[in-house]
């Protein structure tokens, strides 16, 4: 195990933390869009598939237990992301001291240079998305058992709508760079499929931020109600 | 034509340097920008001031010595060209330039535009080499190479070492660099005896220098004079990481 610790040291073993974490939110990312997009379906259908969430697993698990797995090994992966990305933050800033005077990037995107920020507008929303649908703290007529009112209930404040739009278009950006960057820092690049690493990040950047917005987009316009 | 300089200027290692400006009324568009560089210094000479600092040797495009930041970019705005090989017919009349030596932490500043690159060559002490005792030169095709990995490795040994990666990149990051140079003989037959504990070494011998690490901004390959491509980069980490679990307790 001392070889894994020592490993992590390594600013390469990061990116490959990064990465492996990485994939773990994306999937988790694309399935919570899936079964979100339930709610076109109505109440009734969205409300069994959260309560399906909890009997997942079923008869070999428990009530809630394989939801209980899925949020620690979801925490596991976010901590470890941002942990990462943190520590490899500060090694990059001690690499260049002093700034240069004229800067002109040659090829770097507008996704690669908000990896940072675009991460901590993610981190924030999260905590918001829980507090707001989760625990429903800061959701004005929480009702537990009944995400669907939650949820529809809950974007039908503009403002409230406008932050998750905002946060998933932040999230497609990160998404497009971090796909793509994954392949490289695992080092995933055969000819057979190097071309289709870019087209991949792009699809599932759209997909995920498309769906994801089109749910407060439907409440707003009242065809989700 | 004529055009304004500014350019970086410290004393030594210790200086916390400025921009100087300087005007220069009367530059050739044939000459390149290293012999710009040296009218800048006859004409500072002649005023008996201290003439610019850079570093060259080959002029060629060759040697790796040259480089400079100019207008944010690494050896200027040409692709693929070192700072030797730029020439002044790429400028007009009236521009105004900003030069400034290569930025890192890894590479302190001597002088004025020139930097001590010293943590390139600690790199390739680590592993940038071969320990079989080949004799002279073996006959052609002896030990049979296929075509796409010789043109692959010989890809990765075009890298003349001049930092541009680096100096370029948004993290001060020397991955590029050391992925040429881990993969240039971790490609052949002759380097694969020691490929495992050479990307290893290599690899930490980086990361001990202070140089950052890879966001996958692809600045390096974009301003690499060599147009190496930032795929030995995905080549080292699959190696790295591939070492690492083929051998976990490898100390050597
Ligand atoms: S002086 Fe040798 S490459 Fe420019």
């Amino acid at each position: 195990m001392a070889w894994l610790v020592d490993f992590y040291r390594s600013p390469l073993a990061k990116k490959a933390v990064m990465a492996v974490t990485g994939v773990m939110l994306f999937g988790f990312v694309i399935g919570h869009m899936a079964g979100n997009a339930k709610m076109y379906l109505g109440a009734e259908v969205f409300n069994h598939y959260a309560e399906g969430l909890r009997t997942l697993g079923a008869p070999l698990l428990g009530h809630g237990q394989a939801l209980w797995i899925a949020r620690i090994g979801l925490l596991g992966a976010v901590l470890l992301h941002i942990w990462s990305a943190w520590q490899l933050t500060l090694l990059n800033r001690r690499a260049r001291p002093t700034a240069y005077v004229r800067r002109d990037l040659i090829n770097a995107t507008y996704a690669s240079r908000t990896m940072r920020w675009g991460g901590v507008i993610i981190l924030l929303f999260v905590v918001y998305h829980l507090l707001h649908l989760t625990f429903g703290s800061v959701h004005p007529s929480f009702e537990q058992g009944n995400p669907y009112h939650n949820v529809v209930s809950g974007l039908q404040n503009p403002w409230v709508s406008a932050f998750y739009i905002v946060a998933n278009l932040a999230l497609a950006f990160h998404l497009y760079h971090g796909l793509w960057s994954m392949f490289q820092s695992l080092g995933w690049n055969h000819p057979s499929y190097k071309s289709a690493r870019r087209i991949f990040a792009s699809v599932f950047a759209v997909l995920v931020a498309a769906g994801n917005i089109s749910f407060p987009l439907a409440v707003l316009a009242g065809i989700v109600k | 034509m004529k055009l304004t300089l500014n350019v970086w200027r410290q004393d030594g290692p210790g200086d916390s340097g400025r921009m100087v400006r300087y005007e220069m009324p009367d530059v050739n568009p044939d000459m390149s920008f290293l012999e710009m560089l040296d009218l800048l210094n006859e004409g500072l000479i002649e005023k008996g001031e201290e003439p610019v600092s850079f570093d060259h040797d080959c002029r060629e495009g060759i040697c790796g010595a040259c480089g400079v930041m100019i207008d944010g970019r690494a050896h200027g705005p040409l692709p693929g060209t070192t700072t030797c090989q730029l020439h002044m017919r790429h400028y007009k009349d009236g521009d105004e330039l900003t030069i400034e030596p290569w930025r890192s932490a890894a590479f302190p500043v001597v002088k004025d535009l020139v930097v001590d690159r010293a943590a390139f060559d600690r790199i390739i002490e680590a592993g940038g080499y071969v320990s079989v005792n080949t004799g002279s030169a073996p006959d052609a095709n002896l030990t049979p190479v296929p075509k796409d990995v010789a043109d692959n490795a010989f890809d990765a040994a075009t890298c003349i070492g001049c930092g541009a990666c680096v100096a370029q990149c948004p993290n001060g990051a020397a991955q590029l660099f050391t992925s040429a140079k881990v993969s240039h003989l971790g490609l052949l037959p002759q380097g694969q005896t020691e490929r495992w504990r050479r990307v290893r070494h290599m690899v930490a011998t980086m990361e001990d220098e202070a140089f950052g690490s890879c966001t996958n901004f692809t600045e390096c390959e974009a301003a690499c004079p060599k147009g190496i491509s930032i795929d030995f980069i995905a080549q080292m980490n699959r190696d790295f990481v591939r070492a690492r679990f083929r051998d976990p307790e490898a100390d050597d």
